[in-house]
């Protein structure tokens, strides 16, 4: 007869004696969990595809951008002009992706057993600002990678011309972390405030969208310095502002085509560091008095 | 070692709700039973433990460790189960283990197979794959007692880990409350609004009502050498429960019924005594069994 094999011994509960992380690596997995979770990796298929669908626009058209140059030699947009004309999609990525990221959590009443463990209560908050502002990164900086292959590859100057190409990246890439940050700020601290999804999601479009209305009033005022700071707000004006003042041609070629900051550039690169820094701050007071029910 | 230990704890919300008022207790290791009425103070004294909230004035500690001054060191050895519905319904029991296994700072193969492990030992077998939004709310009580056991913690809060549970799913959680207790060498502090839940699974019960001690003490001694005779008369109650009051005899009325403890085997004559000499119909005397809920009982007025 032959010997049972597999048989199930059931030996009880057992301690665990093995290692446990400290608060850098407990820090990392909730950032890369929230980065899937943006992405909707390991959730239902319905959660993925407007992320998907959203990726899936903005490769098709570095692609098609990087065809057409490679096909006629025009540079239709530059690495930063990319990232400018994909920010209405990225409104719309964050109005998904920030509700995704904490309302959810907020109204299944998930916290308290967050909270109840080693992990502060700040580094909730940092590691879900930082997936988000990664991903809106990724979602930006992706596609331009794409169209410095393509040119790369096509370039007729060999590595000379990958060389110049990899110069117009870096800066179109740095643009793309500016809007990643100011938006996952912006948009996380709306979404932090509800536990409801369809609210955080239409307070955010309403904050990015609704906001353009008063550019366009202080723009045509009788002041000069008023139309000039005019662009401060709105999100969205705010960091072409801070482009147009840091990166000029890169954004805008030739003379006179960009938004009219007048002298005020610098004013727009403080009053965007000093906005995500509130918007931060706020967010982890937002989540001490959470904590604290 | 003591488990836990407050001195004068006392927690006011914007100093004028009293949560809890100068309370001084100390547990041992072992399950203990935290009792009282809604809004006693039991589960604000459960995040002073972890160290959610500052207490007003007065000091605590947990294991040893101080968790006004070290939550990090307190949670990490510490398992919560909230009182309240805390799981998204859109993950399934073993990713959301997992993912809090991991939170606790298990290494994510650990993390993964404490999960599976923890969910076997609440009763969760293949069901854990499926969305939690589907499960009975057995199933969530679970869940929730798996997430709190997965970092194989030292000591258990639970939160009312019976609430919303029909008799049967009661008497479940409470058997599994008491395996965790006994065979897994896992402190408990159970806290519940039902005295005789608690009291069947606990060695300590402590009982607080308005944020302030009734009572601390092992069950064993809470109900050792309290037991009651009940005499009952036809008539003439009035007249009985004054002649043993003059026989020194702390005579207490419970209705149509006198209860007078039982010091030895004289307070039987004595009571016969007095009704043979009042001439009354005896109804009956009998040994009334004390239970634990009657140890409170007579404090309540006094607090009150």
């Amino acid at each position: 007869m032959p010997e049972p094999t597999g048989v199930i011994h059931d030996i009880g509960y057992q301690r665990y004696t093995g290692p446990r992380l400290g608060r850098r690596h407990v820090f990392g997995a909730l950032y890369l969990h929230g980065l899937r979770t943006v992405f909707g990796l390991g959730r239902s298929a319905k959660a993925k595809i407007f992320p998907w669908l959203v990726v899936g626009i903005v490769t098709v058209v570095a692609a098609g951008l990087t065809a057409v140059r490679s096909q006629i030699g025009e540079v239709v947009m530059t690495y930063a002009q990319f990232a400018d004309a994909m920010s209405w999609l990225v409104i719309f990525f964050v109005a998904v992706a920030a509700p995704e990221l904490v309302s959810r959590d907020l109204r299944s009443g998930v916290l308290p057993l967050y909270f109840s463990r080693p992990l502060p209560r700040d580094d909730y908050a940092l590691a879900k600002l930082l997936s988000l502002a990664s991903a809106l990164w990724l979602l930006l900086g992706g596609p331009q990678l794409v169209m410095f292959l393509g040119a790369a590859f096509t370039t007729p100057d060999g590595l000379r011309g990958t060389w110049n190409e990899l110069l117009d990246l870096l800066p179109g890439l740095l643009y793309a972390g500016l809007w990643a940050v100011v938006f996952a700020a912006i948009g996380l601290l709306v979404a932090s405030l509800t536990g409801k999804r369809a609210f955080a999601a239409g307070g955010i479009v309403a904050v990015f969208l609704m906001t353009t209305p008063i550019v366009g009033v202080l723009s045509i005022l009788p002041s000069r310095a008023v139309n000039e700071l005019a662009l401060l707000a709105s999100p969205s004006t705010l960091v072409q502002g801070v482009g147009s003042w840091a990166l000029q041609d890169l954004l805008y070629p030739g003379a006179g085509t960009g938004p009219p900051i007048g002298d005020f550039g610098p004013v727009y690169a403080v009053v965007t560091a000093l906005l995500v820094a509130a918007c931060t701050a706020l967010l982890l007071l937002r989540y001490r008095k959470v904590a604290a029910r | 070692m003591t488990l836990i230990a407050t001195e004068s704890l006392t927690k006011t919300y914007g100093g004028r709700v009293t949560a809890l008022a100068d309370l001084t207790v100390a547990v041992e290791p072992g399950i203990i039973g935290l009792v009282g009425a809604n809004g006693a103070g039991k589960s604000t004294l459960i995040k002073i433990l972890l160290g959610l909230l500052p207490p007003t004035s007065g000091r605590v500690s947990v294991l040893d460790l101080d968790p006004t001054t070290d939550p990090a060191a307190v949670r990490a050895r510490v398992g919560y189960m909230p009182e309240h519905e805390a799981l998204p319904p859109d993950l399934s029991a073993a990713e959301l283990v997992t993912h809090l296994g991991r939170m606790s700072g298990l290494p994510r193969t650990v993390a993964r197979e404490r999960a599976s492990e923890t969910l076997r030992h609440v009763g969760l077998y293949e069901e854990r794959y499926r969305p939690v939004g589907g499960y009975s709310t057995g199933m969530k009580q679970r869940v929730k007692l798996a997430q709190a056991l997965v970092h194989d913690p030292d000591l258990l809060l639970l939160d009312e880990p019976t609430n919303g549970l029909d008799p049967a799913g009661r008497d479940a959680m409470l058997a599994l409350v008491h395996r965790i207790g006994t065979e897994f060498g896992i402190s408990v502090l159970v806290c519940s609004h039902l005295l005789g839940e608690v009291e069947r699974i606990c060695d300590t019960l402590v009982a607080i009502d308005g944020g302030r001690l009734l009572r601390a003490d092992r069950i064993d001694a809470m109900t050792s050498a309290t037991d009651l005779l009940a005499v009952e008369v036809s008539e003439g109650t009035d007249q009985l429960a004054g002649r043993l009051a003059a026989l020194d005899l702390p005579v207490t009325r419970d209705g149509r019924m006198l209860l007078v403890p039982l010091a030895d085997e004289r307070t039987y004559d004595l009571i016969l005594g007095a009704v043979a000499e009042l001439d009354l119909p005896l109804h009956r005397l009998d040994q009334r069994r004390h239970r634990v809920a009657e140890l409170f009982a007579p404090r309540e007025p006094s607090n009150a």
